[in-house]
């Protein structure tokens, strides 16, 4: 056990340091609050000038464009992008989650084809998973794929898009055999979202905004060479696409968590609570100490997650415990928010008397999603269960 | 940067489990924890032929000059057994304080035979406002003696010395030190005797002064977290047993989610409650700048986990978890004693405030 930093991983945070220093934007401060559709080209620009400096994707292998960087390494990574404030990357989903799975699935030509796009943020990438009527049950989904020459039929539709709506590209899963059992007759496509047939619509949901659409496919002709993984096999390449999303997420949000929490105390100084400054009430201490507290356990807990995987080689269900710790986590912080800020919390941004222009109103209608995005909180306990603990299947 | 143990730190980890397997079952547990003081003189040669009570302490008093790390491991796997007696009290406490405040002459005297297996100790610092802040202590040496009463002393009536903190410094009491009385107070934790201890005009040894105090007792706390976790750990692994054997409306109950969230819940409170023990061990080994906000973070939330993770086990185990015979009442009365001990959830919640939220106010007013 030793928490300092190896040579080469000091090497690595330098080295990131230097580069960071000269080249994140300064005036990132003045776009984080416009909608996505406005601040989007200056988010591809900040990726592309990562994809330059060698910086977009540091997980990936050297072959690939990435640096090969250990999970630690990673970690660093995300600590020092967040650190200076860092824009996030315009293709999240393709550096994070699909340009991963491509290179562990691809065909050659596919890899040549997409992974550079992927990098430079030319081609922007959705995530076509998620039904109507397969949410925590994936495997049960309906969109189909009808074998027709050379080229799939695609027809159905999917929701919770991030992206959908200037994604150049989709990574959906479909059934092309509905006469086996659900997860065996799965594949995943690689689907050009300008092909004729495909419509996004934005999904509104409960916070006011539209990050999520709604994709719907109508005889939309998919190239046979753009299957990913073996066909009927998708399963298995969708899982491994969802245990990067469970695996490295929770390392960029620790010092995101840190940041609020330090927000919050400094303006528990500024509330009253029962006659006196919200700091000085002891219910209010308690509670923003039990936050604090967990926050650190959260990062403690990646560590030794992070240590796990690099000796055993892979990611493991252990990964749910992260999921189920920071996404409780968030709406704790969130609600002791609205406990501090009184009637002022509910205000929203545009109310001139909003705390925070209405980030903390924002956050506390937000995190509702967090316990259900990238797995329930159930589905996760489920995982645990079976996996880790080795229960009986529910289901 | 490498969270996980090295090679020699898991074997001392895997050659604890299987030294208390053999050594004190939980068939012994039982034997021990109905006679009057939880103690084997048997037993506590052979942990001190281990090199276990010495396991922190400098070579040149006899000790092995192992790290925190290390006693946390070793605290985990005997949390994990159960292990009656005063194991913690003389090694991970009075051993601690002594190393952390004593002189090289104090340290020969008092921690040479701690580490050699000949002497047993404990540390008296609770009174009657059971408060665990050092200020609040009443008692006061005057002309070398010392007069009042020590509360929740944990195995007073097997130590050889006892180490008393008082107003104006720490001091030892020999066993058979003149008005000295100790009474049995009868606790949940039967592994675990606790004692009251009043001084009438008793000699008394100082050994160091009170502000050395937090260090021994960072290290004594963050060995009471590991035990729990072990504790927790044994907790988990008896109740998916349970849930996968026991069978209602003809299928395991661990089949059924109620069930198996409930067992997810104990997992990830017992893993999480490991992660800050051993963050907390790493940073007093490394005197890292977070280390007392470290140790109050795992014993805060150690504290509740380890009263939710029993909650969970005895729920899950239905009628048998009420019963005697099942061994997690046995860790529950544990964690009720430890929870409180060094201070509870709430103490270490507003320790941790104070070291955050009012650091902020003074930073804000540019103090």
């Amino acid at each position: 056990m030793d928490l300092n930093l190896t040579a080469d991983e000091t090497k690595f945070r330098d080295e990131l340091r230097t580069w960071l220093e000269a080249n994140v934007p300064k005036d990132w401060g003045e776009w984080r609050e416009k909608p996505l559709e406005e601040s989007f080209p200056y988010l591809r620009a900040w990726q592309r000038k990562l994809y330059e400096g060698g910086w977009a994707a540091v997980s990936w292998p050297k072959e690939f464009g990435g640096r090969s960087a250990t999970l630690m390494e990673q970690s660093l990574f995300w600590e020092e992008m967040a650190r200076v404030e860092a824009p996030p990357m315009a293709n999240s989903l393709g550096l994070g989650l699909i340009g991963p799975t491509i290179i562990a699935y691809g065909t050659d030509e596919q890899k040549k084809r997409f992974i550079p796009k992927i990098l430079s943020a030319e081609e922007i990438w959705c995530q076509g998973f998620s039904e109507p009527n397969a949410g925590s049950d994936l495997a049960s989904l309906q969109t189909e794929a009808r074998l027709d020459g050379d080229h799939y039929i695609v027809n159905g539709q999917k929701v919770w898009t991030s992206y959908g709506w200037i994604g150049d590209w989709c990574e959906l899963v479909v059934r092309t055999d509905p006469n086996v059992p659900k997860h065996k007759g799965l594949s995943v496509l690689l689907i050009d979202m300008k092909s004729p047939g495909v419509e996004v619509r934005p999904l509104k949901q409960m916070t006011g905004e539209s990050e999520f659409n709604e994709l719907f496919f109508r005889d939309v002709r998919v190239p046979v060479a753009n299957v990913l993984g073996k066909v009927n096999d998708g399963w298995n390449v969708a899982v491994s696409t969802l245990m990067y999303e469970r695996g490295s997420y929770g390392a960029r949000l620790h010092l995101l968590f840190k940041r609020n929490i330090n927000r919050l105390i400094e303006l528990s100084h500024k509330f009253q609570k029962n006659g006196h400054p919200a700091a000085q009430d002891p219910i209010t201490r308690q509670k923003l100490a039990q936050c604090y507290a967990e926050i650190e356990i959260m990062r403690w807990n990646q560590l030794r997650a992070f240590s796990r995987v690099t000796a055993t080689g892979v990611p493991g269900p252990e990964g749910s415990i992260q999921k189920i710790f920071w996404s409780e986590l968030n709406q704790r912080v969130q609600q002791i928010a609205q406990e501090i800020f009184g009637p002022y919390g509910q205000l929203l941004a545009g109310d001139k008397q909003a705390v925070d222009n209405g980030i903390w109103s924002y956050g506390y209608l937000r995190t509702r999603g967090n316990t259900i995005e990238a797995g329930t909180s159930e589905v996760q306990r489920n995982i645990i269960g079976h996996f880790v603990l080795g229960l009986p299947r529910s289901y | 940067m490498q969270f996980g143990l090295s090679e020699s730190q898991q074997m001392l980890k895997d050659n604890a489990r299987k030294f208390f397997a053999g050594e004190c079952p939980m068939e012994e547990v039982r034997r021990l924890m109905e006679t009057e003081t939880a103690y084997d003189q048997t037993l506590w040669e052979k942990m001190a032929e281990q090199g276990y009570t010495g396991i922190i302490f400098p070579e040149e008093y006899g000790g092995v000059g192992l790290g925190k790390v290390e006693l946390a491991l070793l605290m985990e796997e005997s949390g994990r057994a159960l292990l009656p007696g005063p194991f913690f009290s003389t090694v991970a406490l009075a051993g601690a304080v002594i190393d952390a405040v004593a002189s090289p002459e104090h340290k020969k005297k008092y921690l040479a035979p701690i580490c050699a297996g000949d002497a047993r100790s404990t540390v008296a610092f609770l009174e009657a406002n059971s408060s665990w802040n050092p200020s609040e202590i009443q008692i006061a040496a005057a002309n070398g003696a010392l007069t009042g009463e020590k509360l929740f002393v944990p195995d007073a009536a097997v130590a050889n010395f006892i180490v008393v903190i008082a107003r104006n410094g720490i001091f030892t009491v020999a066993l058979k030190a003149s008005g000295m009385r100790i009474t049995p107070m009868l606790g949940m934790d039967l592994t675990r005797k606790l004692y009251r201890i009043e001084f009438q005009n008793t000699p008394a040894e100082k050994i160091g002064d009170i502000s050395a105090l937090a260090k021994g007792f960072d290290i004594a706390t963050t060995a009471l977290v590991c035990e729990l976790v072990g504790g927790m750990q044994r907790t988990l692994d008896i109740t998916v047993e349970y849930a996968k054997m026991r069978k209602q409306f003809g299928k395991p109950i661990g089949m059924f989610q109620a069930v198996q969230h409930q067992c997810a819940d104990m997992y990830l409170e017992t893993e999480s409650s490991r992660s800050a023990a051993y963050y907390a061990a790493w940073a007093l080994e490394e005197n890292a700048p977070d280390a007392s906000v470290a140790v109050s973070i795992a014993k805060m939330y150690a504290s509740d986990a380890a009263r939710s993770v029993g909650n969970r086990g005895i729920q899950v185990h239905g009628g048998m978890g009420f019963t005697w015979e099942n061994d997690v009442h046995l860790y529950y009365r544990r964690a009720k004693s430890s929870e409180t001990a060094f201070g509870d959830s709430t103490f270490h919640r507003e320790r941790i405030a104070r070291l955050v939220i009012d650091a902020d106010e003074r930073l804000a007013k540019g103090a």
